[in-house]
């Protein structure tokens, strides 16, 4: 069984983007769960959600504490919040930053990798919403989804051209990483 | 086919396929997104129900008492200090025998104040003659609402039935369902046919005043029927894995399954989402040759006693791990086991250990600890263990509380 742990903001789409990972990694045949940290959800406070991968059904129900993967959608939380916290060593962290692995405030023998994933939104998108191109970025880091699947849950969440944007987006971000 | 979907979302397409004629609906964390995701189906025309927003859990309850005494099938949903809300009138619907299905995205009460799961809500409703199924996954959240409606309006139950999911913890993750088709839901649940309805061209009072020389066989009425629905959910649940080809422990009348349990020295007796956890656990100790177990009641009220007696039979020590605790004694669940075993004539000495208040994690390590406990009392005669000695927490953090508290 694979973990994964992201963090984000309040707003960021933290949930939106667990559900829609479990959902894509669902689609390449795999099992998949997707679960929010419960709780009181503040505009801009710091939040986490999780995404178990298996070949076999998933019944774990506990927090995860070992996360394979860590993905970090807003650098800002690197000074604020312990995000390598139970990271296994030959794990990966994934973080949206304009900055190099080596300028980041982070302690940890895991693989970092970077994507500054907000400059693509705001070339696919005009916004600040770098949901999709991280996930692109997870993919191609991971192998544990693919584009299309990403693709597919990503029309099928959006639609229409929005939807087109986002995929651009998710694939620009898998080329780049 | 196979999809992927929220708790929520999971629960709120069972009861479309159920199609309730009534839903009255109440919000309160984390069972909001129940009535919400199904106010959209009926806004978006996917189902036909009347929807009728109340103002509060107690107008919820009486509202669909109303609609179930006037021969509709209703639906409703709550949890905690709203199920607390709903406590007066669904005493009212088991005395009047009137089915009605409640799902519960079982938390906590007050005070203090949390919105985070456990057991304690549902178990402080354990007397008032409902019927209480308990979901390990979504598909068995989803199964049990089926298996609920197939066993409330059944003629000769007729009784107000609770399909309990863990707050959060299932109705908030998203994994993989199997829903219900069109043809296997109308081939296991039929239309409901009431035993009584009101009639204005044939009067009829329900819940009437009993006075002492009539009450107490209303009550033994009701008690009977409540331990009728046994056979009732055996029966329902043998044809559910007939139709759908899912299996709820039908070697124990679909009231109890187990894991590894057969030749288990070691059981851990426990009830809805943390048995998904156990297994792990118990994979573990087999995995190192020991022979640790699980078993599950799926079903509170009635108390599968029969069942359990079988399924515990030949262990060499229990591990009751529960989230909740009656205050002054021990867990609900823990106690009513200890009582069956000992009309069995067990001498299965029984730990209680209270675990998961109000969403706090039950991790692996809580369940291996509960495991060891159990292990250390293995074959010891009940007698040896001092009632203090039985009830454990874990964790409990003995920091956060005060020398006097202790």
């Amino acid at each position: 069984m694979e973990q994964i742990r992201i963090h984000g903001r309040g707003g960021q789409g933290v949930v939106t983007m667990a559900s829609m990972l479990s959902k894509a990694i669902f689609k390449t045949g795999k099992y998949s769960q997707g679960f929010p940290s419960f709780g009181v959800e503040r505009l801009g406070a710091p939040i986490e959600a999780f995404v178990r991968v298996d070949e076999s059904k998933i019944t774990d129900r506990s927090q995860v504490y070992d996360p394979d993967y860590v993905i970090v959608q807003d650098p800002t939380l690197l000074s604020l919040v312990d995000v390598e916290k139970g990271l296994k060593k030959d794990g990966v962290i994934i973080i949206n930053t304009s900055e190099g692995s080596d300028d980041l405030d982070i302690s940890t023998e895991a693989r970092i990798v970077t994507v500054d994933a907000t400059e693509i939104a705001m070339k696919h998108l005009g916004r600040p919403i770098m949901n999709t191109a991280l996930m692109g970025a997870f993919a191609k880091v991971t192998g544990l989804t693919d584009k299309e699947s990403l693709g597919k849950i990503i029309r099928e969440t959006f639609g229409g051209d929005i939807g087109e944007r986002n995929v651009k987006a998710m694939e620009e971000a898998y080329e780049v990483c | 086919m196979t999809k992927i979907m929220t708790g929520y979302e999971a629960v709120a397409e069972a009861v479309k396929a159920c199609n309730p004629d009534v839903i009255p609906a109440y919000p309160i964390t984390p069972q909001t997104d129940i009535v919400e995701r199904i106010s959209e189906m009926v806004a978006d025309g996917e189902l036909t129900s009347e929807y009728v927003r109340v103002d509060s859990e107690f107008n919820a309850a009486s509202t669909a008492i109303g609609a179930s005494a006037a021969g509709a099938r209703t639906f409703t949903a709550t949890c905690s200090q709203g199920l607390k809300l709903m406590s007066e009138p669904l005493f009212s619907a088991a005395g009047m025998r009137l089915p009605l299905v409640l799902a519960i995205a079982n938390r906590s009460l007050s005070a203090p104040l949390s919105i985070w799961g456990d057991h304690t809500d549902t178990f402080a409703e354990r007397d008032g003659g409902m019927i209480q199924f308990y979901a390990e996954d979504l598909q068995e959240a989803m199964d049990n609402i089926a298996i609920a409606y197939r066993v409330a309006e059944d003629k000769d139950i007729s009784l107000p039935a609770l399909s309990c999911l863990d707050g959060f913890i299932l109705t908030h993750v998203q994994e993989e369902v199997d829903p219900f088709t069109q043809k296997e839901i109308e081939e296991f649940l039929p239309e409901r046919d009431p035993v009584n309805t009101l009639d204005p061209s044939d009067p009829t009072t329900m819940g009437a005043y009993a006075r002492p020389e009539h009450w107490t066989e209303t009550r033994y009425v009701v008690h009977r029927a409540v331990k009728r629905s046994k056979e009732k959910i055996g029966k329902a649940v043998e044809e559910f894995a007939d139709i759908f080809d899912r299996e709820y422990g039908l070697e124990y009348n679909g009231l109890v399954e187990t894991y590894r349990a057969d030749d288990a020295e070691v059981l851990i007796v426990a009830l809805g989402s943390v048995c998904g956890t156990t297994r792990y656990v118990v994979d573990e100790y087999r995995d190192m040759g020991e022979k640790v177990g699980m078993v599950r009641p799926r079903v509170y009220r009635p108390f599968p006693e029969k069942e359990l007696a079988r399924a515990l039979e030949g262990a060499e020590s229990i591990a009751v791990m529960e989230k909740d605790i009656s205050l002054g004694y021990q867990g609900g669940l823990a106690i009513d086991i200890k009582s069956m075993l000992y009309s069995n004539g067990s001498k299965i000495p029984v730990l209680n250990y209270i675990v998961g208040l109000a969403g706090r994690d039950v991790s692996k390590e809580n369940i291996r600890n509960v495991v060891e406990g159990a292990k250390e009392v293995k074959g010891k005669d009940p007698t040896d263990l001092d009632f203090d000695d039985e009830e454990r927490w874990e964790p409990l953090r003995k920091e956060l509380i005060s020398e006097d508290d202790m």
